[in-house]
């Protein structure tokens, strides 16, 4: 009988890594997040085979549900011409290769010079075995005591970039005239409307 | 291998059950919207189809399918066929967490909260990749105006389920109706809640949130070039969400299949029956609205979300964070 | 001072929503009330003795048709709906060998009735004359006669009813 977990394993690893190619190779940038969104999803299918269900969820919230929508957005709304990337390429492109080189380069050595400590199989395979608790808590447990600063300053990092958009994009105009909606609720008839009687024929 | 596929056949039957349910509620709904209103502005509604116009919706949805589906010229045709499976899809997925009464689930996973409101932020692509493979002015800005919007309530909806979640303690959906026993969060969150109805009328883009397919501006938005099925799918799945949503909402708030009060004769009627009529309760609250209010500007829908609900609600969740702590219900 | 100017109360109907609520408590009033539909194929609304529906030429009493093809409701046509052609009849008189309406043209100003100096051509209270093909709506004179005979009571007393307010 077929091993289900080890076929589904096969089944979103290899849609994550044929998503993940046509991602840089597709011609269509929105067809590219599209299949980025596939990837996404193959993960998170990912990390529910290897029991971490938290994780996916929140992958699929945060990735899918905001961070690739904000891409498809930005995409859609540009107007990409191939032609004229294509006439810079040449320019670009001896800059390019060896940047790219000196990355493989790097990527080459780290490959050939990493060591698996020994012990790192049992440490990382289900490691809240005999916890007894879902591994939502063992996550929480575990970021908000022993990473609690290294989160707290993620978040803080997340926190600064924010600012930073808002800071390069705000700009005070003067003379603008904002709708206020407190003095727009708190208007009464009585404030506003005056019942004059005028006699007629005297004319306003 | 037999016995394996055998014993899926109750899990099968049991989701084609739900998902026909769902369908005939969608269709009833659709009846039921056009009556409400219809009496709130003095009129009858349909009532020429079958008795009080009890067939209408299908009498509508043969009409519907008989259509031919136009695909334009300049839209990208695969993509376009595959907005309106997405939306329809996704509608249906999230039933597969929904507890109707206590072990009436299809699965009963610990982070349940946290898969609808997956499904429900996955909502947003259907409409975008629609907007854009239709491409067509109208149907591109509804997208847009659809996609921001939802992004933005779904920031204020995931607050408000945190503060839920504070109170429960859990993400599985059955123990947080559990825990609503003598309680139902409604009482104690009755902010939140409203926050949830209004942020869910903006998530599932109704009146008056209808902007994505405000007529007199879009036409009717990012479904302008749909027709037939294609359409037809758009429209069941935004339903499907409606009721969705009213289901996120009775379990969350309204104590999901628990009766108003744990005595006698409340305790006769099944569970199923309760959650049926709160969910009943909630979608008229939907047609409601839709009957009383006009639609909102686009900015001052941002100005609700992002500088109303979501600093409302931050505050509230770290409240209920500091209350739960001190009364001692999580160890902190 | 009132209560409703007090600013607390001011807040207050914000922060509890109560113009909303109570927007929404008038739907939900009106919700209950008697609806006003009509079930129109079995109910129908008066009309005004004004309205203008379909034309039809009339005839007098004896029988006689009331045209006499002098063609200033071809004239005043704004839309130029009508095509009259004009023979004299072995009798002598002056009558109409063709009178056709294109009721697709037609705008229903009711000006070729205010034009007509014997009252042959009116507007009639009809306004259910839906066709299947659009040749159906090009009107000749026959029909246009049967009209004025099938229409003939309504139209004599919604004149007469019409010419006192003149």
């Amino acid at each position: 009988m077929i091993n289900i977990t080890a076929l589904l394993f096969y089944v979103f690893s290899g849609v994550l890594l044929t998503a993940a190619l046509m991602v840089v190779t597709s011609r269509n940038t929105v067809h590219g997040v599209l299949f980025l969104i596939v990837a996404f999803f193959n993960a998170a299918g990912l990390f529910i085979l290897a029991g971490a269900e938290f994780l996916a969820m929140i992958l699929v919230v945060v990735y899918v549900g905001a961070v690739a929508v904000l891409f498809l957005f930005v995409v859609m709304m540009l107007n990409i011409d191939l032609g004229e990337i294509r006439q810079n390429i040449r320019s670009y492109s001896l800059i390019g290769a060896f940047i790219g080189g000196v990355l493989l380069a790097e990527l080459l050595l780290m490959g050939i010079g990493w060591h698996t400590s020994p012990e790192a199989f049992d440490l990382t395979t289900a490691p809240m075995a005999g916890l007894n608790v879902s591994n939502t808590q063992a996550l929480g447990n575990l970021l908000y005591t022993h990473y609690a600063l290294a989160f707290q300053g993620a978040g803080l990092i997340l926190l600064v970039a924010m600012i930073g958009a808002i800071v390069l994009t705000l700009r005070h105009r003067e003379g603008v005239r904002r709708q206020k909606v407190g003095d727009q609720q708190a208007r009464q008839a009585k404030d506003s409307l005056r019942l004059v009687d005028i006699p007629s024929g005297s004319g306003v | 291998m037999l016995d394996a596929l055998l014993s899926l056949l109750p899990l099968v039957g049991t989701i084609i059950l739900i998902v026909v349910l769902l369908l005939l509620a969608v269709a009833y709904l659709t009846l039921v919207e056009r009556k409400v209103i219809a009496a709130m502005q003095l009129r009858v509604g349909p009532n020429v189809v079958g008795w009080f116009g009890l067939l209408q919706p299908f009498a509508d949805g043969l009409k519907l399918l008989h259509k031919e589906t136009i695909i334009p010229t300049r839209a990208n045709p695969l993509i376009f066929l595959v907005a309106p499976l997405i939306t329809f899809g996704l509608s249906l997925s999230a039933w597969a967490v929904i507890p109707f009464s206590p072990g009436w689930v299809i699965a009963n996973i610990n982070v349940g909260v946290l898969y609808l409101f997956a499904i429900s932020s996955l909502g947003v692509y259907g409409i975008i990749i629609a907007g854009w493979a239709s491409n067509s002015k109208y149907a591109f800005l509804g997208a847009l105006r659809s996609a921001a919007q939802m992004v933005s309530y779904e920031v204020s909806i995931g607050l408000v389920i945190i503060a839920v979640l504070l109170s429960a303690g859990s993400m599985n959906l059955t123990s947080i109706v559990e825990s609503q026993k003598g309680l139902w969060y409604v009482i104690p969150h009755l902010p939140m809640a409203v926050i949830f109805i209004i942020s869910a009328l903006a998530e599932t883009n109704r009146a008056p949130f209808d902007l994505p397919e405000a007529e007199a501006e879009l036409v009717s938005g990012y479904n302008v070039e749909y027709s037939s099925m294609t359409f037809a799918l758009f429209f069941l799945g935004e339903y499907a969400n409606m009721i969705l949503m009213s289901t996120m909402g009775t379990i969350l708030f309204l104590g999901g299949w628990l009766p108003p009060l744990d005595m006698a004769p409340f305790t006769l009627i099944p569970g199923v029956v309760w959650f049926f009529l709160k969910v009943s309760f909630l979608l008229f609250i939907f047609l409601w609205v839709r009957a009383t209010f006009p639609r909102y500007r686009y900015d001052q829908l941002m100005h609700l979300g992002w500088k109303v609900f979501l600093p409302f609600s931050l505050a509230w969740v770290m409240i209920t964070a500091s209350v739960v702590v001190m009364l001692g219900v999580i160890k902190a | 001072m009132k209560i409703t100017s007090h600013p607390f109360f001011k807040v207050f109907k914000t922060f509890f929503l109560v113009d909303l609520i109570s927007g929404m408590y008038l739907t939900l009033r009106y919700m209950f009330k008697k609806k006003v539909t009509l079930m129109y194929p079995y109910e129908k609304g008066s009309l005004s003795v004004r309205f203008r529906g379909e034309h039809a030429l009339r005839r007098y009493p004896n029988g006689e048709e009331r045209c006499i093809a002098c063609k200033l409701c071809e004239a005043v046509c704004p839309a130029q709906a009508i095509t009259i052609e004009a023979e004299e009849r072995e009798d002598g008189s002056r009558r109409t060998t063709r009178y056709d309406i294109d009721m697709t043209k037609c705008i229903y100003c009711g000006l070729c009735e205010e034009a007509c100096p014997v009252d042959a051509i009116v507007e009639g209270p009809n306004f259910e004359f839906s066709t299947e093909t659009r040749e159906e709506l090009y009107y000749d004179k026959d029909k246009l006669l049967s009209n004025g005979d099938r229409w003939e009571v309504e139209i004599a007393e919604r004149l007469e009813r019409e010419a006192l307010g003149r």
